[in-house]
């Protein structure tokens, strides 16, 4: 059934005509035609299509498009500082090399973002525990830790 | 898209109840990280269902204290809200630590403890802890409210006790279930994250002079049902906590487990964890650094 929806995306207040049995992932790539969550398992386990809802960050995969309705959405496109530059977070992930292929990229930033919200200080391990939801084939992950923790003491 | 066919959202318990009392495909999906997952793979009974979502309904959200000092927990309340509860982080800290090994954060912001027992499975993170503290299932329907206790909750896997038109609203930990008792849950799974316990075990323990006045060993995945090593606490209680008792105590607790094989593990090795782990649990509750 259609039903509209209203949210607020990257501080933009949005409304849609959407399915109810779409998900929120569908509802930002088809819809908003915001494609920096991508698809990678669908199951809620490499965490690619990480977004920020209300704070958390969750798979927009296994998340009803119904459910963002009346919430804040935050997705990689709205990460970037005033608009123009990139987050600290972001920066340091180029500084460390912590991209290759980039598919998994907007999710780690997104969770990492979060996690980085959430605590003041991190240790390597509670960076580990707090990127666990998110798969990276290429870097092995050590990079994309340095980069946390350099942007947890910058802060 | 989803292969469900339709879905509707209740803002309050008697919505909810009055929808699954009138629609017999009806069913309640709470954080959907198990529900859409199995309608996603086609899994026999969650196609084409009319879903009822919940998380929208506020009175069966947060953890609280009712009056008498007993601990309440919303069905819809969240894993990482439960984890960083301070009533939870301050009289029941053993399932701030079964729901915070459940899958990884994303899946811990949008998951539910009600979704987590409601499921049946028995590899749930959440569900040992409250088997060791004899929770009390509070659930609402047609007929109005009833109490049950978590040990008849249970009644095969992927079923629980809940008639068509009723929902679990809360978990209650009562206050002499908690008060003096210090907790430990361990699970052991092939990664650190983002997996299904092989074994979980939550150990609660309360002494009084250096000797076991009551323990309560409780495990997830050792049976078709959560099940508590009865013979093992029976045995335990006046005993002081050498190594040598403790691990005496967790010989026994093989005799009220079923473990059996699977591909995940085999009987043997689970009958190995299961004598294992709550012995580990309880040098970790006796505050041994090396546990």
């Amino acid at each position: 059934m259609l039903k509209k929806i209203t949210l607020e995306v990257n501080g933009q207040k949005r409304t849609v005509e959407i399915d109810d049995r779409e998900s929120l992932l569908e509802v930002l790539r088809y819809r908003l035609e915001l494609t920096g969550a991508k698809e990678g398992c669908s199951v809620g386990e490499c965490g690619g299509c990480t977004v920020i809802v209300d704070g958390a960050n969750v798979d927009s995969c296994i998340y009803l498009g119904v459910w963002a309705d009346g919430k804040k959405v935050t997705t990689i496109e709205g990460i970037e500082k005033n608009s123009k530059t990139l987050s600290p977070l972001q920066n340091n992930f180029i500084k460390m090399g912590a991209v290759q292929c980039g598919f998994c990229t907007p999710g780690l930033i997104m969770s990492s973002t979060v996690l980085l919200q959430r605590h003041k200080f991190l240790t390597r391990e509670q960076i580990r525990r707090g990127i666990s939801g998110n798969l990276c084939r290429c870097t092995g992950y050590q990079k994309v830790i340095g980069a946390i923790e350099e942007t947890a003491k910058e802060s | 898209m989803y292969p469900i066919k339709s879905y509707a959202e209740a803002k309050t318990i008697k919505e909810a109840i009055d929808i699954l009392a009138s629609n017999d495909n009806a069913m309640l999906i709470a954080g959907g990280t198990d529900v859409l997952i199995k309608a996603r793979e086609l899994k026999s009974g969650y196609v084409d269902r009319d879903l009822i979502g919940v998380t929208r309904i506020d009175e069966i959200k947060g953890v609280s204290l009712d009056k008498d000092g007993n601990i309440l927990i919303g069905a819809a309340t969240v894993f990482y809200d439960i984890e960083t509860s301070p009533i939870i982080k301050e009289h029941f800290d053993i399932v701030a630590q079964g729901v915070g090994l459940v899958g990884g954060p994303q899946i811990r912001n949008a998951g539910t403890i009600g979704g987590n027992v409601c499921n049946g499975a028995v590899s749930a993170d959440s569900m040992p802890s409250l088997v060791a503290a004899n929770a009390i299932m509070m659930i609402e329907g047609k007929n109005g409210k009833r109490e049950l206790p978590i040990s008849e909750f249970y009644i095969k896997p992927g079923v629980v006790a809940l008639e068509k038109d009723e929902m679990l609203t809360h978990v209650k930990i009562t206050k002499e279930n908690y008060e003096g008792y210090k907790g430990s849950y361990l699970k052991f799974a092939q990664r650190k994250a983002m997996d299904i316990a092989t074994i979980g075990c939550a150990v609660l323990l309360k002494q009084n002079d250096g000797k076991v006045e009551d323990i309560r060993i409780a495990f997830g995945v050792a049976g078709p049902k959560p099940i508590r090593a009865k013979q093992a606490e029976e045995f335990a209680i006046g005993k002081e906590l050498t190594i040598e008792n403790i691990e005496a105590i967790c010989a026994l607790c093989t005799k009220d487990t079923m473990a059996r094989d699977s591909w995940r593990a085999s009987k043997l090795f689970r009958e190995n964890l299961i004598t294992e782990l709550p012995i580990k649990a309880i040098r970790r509750i006796l505050g041994e650094k090396d546990a």
